[in-house]
Order: C-alpha cells, then sequence, then structure tokens
C-alpha cells in the first residue's frame, strides 16, 4: 500500500509526456532483457547451456542440434 | 513501483506458474516422444561416429573415470561436454529452461501491455493478454514451424546457424505482417503485412537435399502435434496470466489519468 502511494506521488511531480516516455523506454527494456533471456536459452551454442535446455529446446521447436 | 519493475516483477511471477504448468505438459506431450526418439539417435551415433567411442571405450578400461575420476574438467578436453543425468536431473533442467523461457517471454508481452495501456489509458484485460498470447503463439510456433518442422532428436537438419537465422527472420516478419494488419487499418497496410506473413515461406526455410533417418515418421508426426498442442497451453496461459498480473502491480495508467 504505501509502495503504490509512493509511486503515485512520484508519478504525479512529472509532466505526462516525460511520464510516457518513460513509460516506452523502460517497456522497451524489459522487452529486450525479455529476448536476451529467451535467446541465451534458445539459441546459445554453448554445449553446457545446450544441453541442460535440450528438451525445452525440441519442445518449442527451436532449432536444435 | 515503476514501470520497469512492475513489468519484471510480473513476468517473473508469471513465468514461474507458466513455466511449471508447461513442464507438467510436456512431461505428457513431448518428452516421451523425444526419449524414443534419442534411443534412435544412439543406436545410428555408434554406427556414425567411428573415432569417438574408442577413446570412451579406452577410458572404461581404466576403472571408469566417469565415476571414479574428481577432475572432471581435464578429462573432459575433446570429450562429451557436461549434460544432466536422465531423469530427476534433466527433468530439473528441463523446469528450469521453461521457467526462464515463460520469464523470457513475458517480459516481452507486458512490454507490449505498458505500452498499449500507456497509449489508451486502460489497463489491458486478460482477455487482450489471451489474444496477444494467441499472437505470440502465431509468430513464434506456427510461422517458424511450418517451415522448420519441430525436430526430435536423431533427425538430421540444415546447418544450425542458417535455420537459426531463418526463424528468427520469420517470427519477426510475421509480427511486423500481424502488426500491421491489427494496427494499421488500411488496405496497403493489410495489403503490406499480407505480403509479410508469407515472405518467408516464399524465400523457403533451409533444408537438406536429402534427409536419412531412421526415426520413423510416425514418431515425428506425433512429436510435430505435440509440439503445437503444449506451445499453444504455453502461450495462451501465458498471455491470460502475464496480463492479468501486471494488471495488477502497474499503477503507472493511474496515475496518468
Amino acid at each position: 500500500m504505501s509502495q503504490s502511494q509512493l509511486s503515485n506521488a512520484q508519478v504525479t511531480h512529472f509532466p505526462v509526456a516525460a511520464g510516457q516516455v518513460g513509460r516506452l523506454s523502460q517497456a522497451l527494456m524489459a522487452m529486450v532483457l525479455g529476448l536476451f533471456v529467451v535467446g541465451v536459452v534458445g539459441f546459445s551454442h554453448i554445449d553446457v547451456v545446450h544441453n541442460a535446455a535440450h528438451d525445452v529446446r525440441h519442445s518449442n521447436a527451436f532449432p536444435c542440434h | 513501483m515503476s514501470t520497469f519493475r512492475s513489468i519484471v516483477f510480473s513476468s517473473v511471477i508469471a513465468g514461474f506458474i507458466v513455466g511449471l504448468l508447461v513442464t507438467v505438459a510436456q512431461q505428457f506431450g513431448t518428452v516421451p516422444l523425444i526419449l524414443k526418439a534419442e534411443v534412435f539417435e544412439k543406436a545410428t551415433e555408434t554406427h556414425q561416429h567411428e573415432a569417438v567411442p574408442q577413446p570412451a571405450a579406452a577410458g572404461h578400461d581404466h576403472a571408469s573415470p566417469e565415476h571414479a575420476g574428481h577432475d572432471h574438467a581435464s578429462h573432459d578436453h575433446g570429450a562429451e561436454a557436461w549434460e544432466p543425468r536422465d531423469g530427476f536431473e534433466r527433468n530439473a533442467y528441463t523446469a528450469a529452461a521453461n521457467v526462464l523461457t515463460a520469464i523470457g517471454f513475458a517480459l516481452l508481452l507486458a512490454g507490449f501491455f505498458a505500452v498499449r495501456s500507456g497509449a489508451t489509458g486502460e489497463r489491458v484485460s486478460w482477455h487482450e493478454g489471451l489474444m496477444w498470447g494467441l499472437a505470440g503463439f502465431a509468430v513464434f510456433t506456427i510461422a517458424p514451424g511450418l517451415g522448420l518442422a519441430p525436430e526430435l532428436p536423431g533427425v538430421p537438419a540444415a546447418p544450425l546457424v542458417s535455420r537459426q537465422i531463418w526463424w528468427t527472420a520469420a517470427a519477426l516478419a510475421t509480427a511486423a505482417g500481424l502488426a500491421l494488419i491489427v494496427f494499421r487499418r488500411s488496405v496497403p497496410a493489410a495489403i503490406a503485412g499480407v505480403i509479410l506473413l508469407i515472405l518467408p515461406h516464399l524465400i523457403g526455410a533451409p533444408e537438406l537435399a536429402q534427409v536419412e533417418t531412421n526415426v520413423p515418421s510416425s514418431l515425428t508426426h506425433q512429436f510435430v502435434t505435440a509440439v503445437t498442442v503444449t506451445s499453444l497451453v504455453f502461450w495462451s496461459s501465458l498471455g491470460a496470466v502475464t496480463s492479468a498480473i501486471f494488471a495488477r502491480f502497474d499503477h503507472g495508467v493511474d496515475a496518468r489519468v
């Protein structure tokens, strides 16, 4: 509860436009991070990563081997 | 909570829920077929790799270094890399990889939800999230799978890097095509969108001229069905669960109004 009040207070200090730009860039950052995680688990050529995630790569129809 | 933190927080929760759910689904769907195919794969490997089994066989004469040796690093040079033991360890790594994959894709979805709700001023409902999930299914399973059918171990395929490039390009083109059709409601955009959807398949996925395998084709067909159905479970639940959790933690929309 206190956290949500705090964030509301913080956000209202910014003009709407600046808040929107911040929201877009933060969303993009999260999406790049997500693709990076998927890339390592599903596409890395490192043998150990491949062997650990082997069944998942096949089950998700990622190219494997 | 900042937007980035609420995206990451809700993606991690959704990733754990969906990753574990899909791990269970895979145990009934895809994993038994992978294990069956590996029996065929190992049968061919012992015929093909003439040089590789020799040092391993020699090692077994010296009191089996796999069990006795403690410095694996020195033994492993040139030999097979580490892999999880069959059974619990292997399934534990599968579960972990599933959770990570789900977190990764949830980050992508929640990023879209944040942009979407920022633009409309309304939270993305679980129902809209479900449809985003189905779009993910089309982009990451159906489109790449049309050209590169889900592979079983032991079935030879074109060089890995060329397939990874085509897979990525097919997913990108499909995502862009769908976005043009859904978000630009004009005839030229729709035509361009459909062309983008078709383009990767006109170019064609990398293929081998000849595929010789002793994995039965009935097993391959069962696997394609199993992969597609478990992936549908993955994407529909990931879309709905991620949007529901993100709507709960995202306060950016309230602040804006």
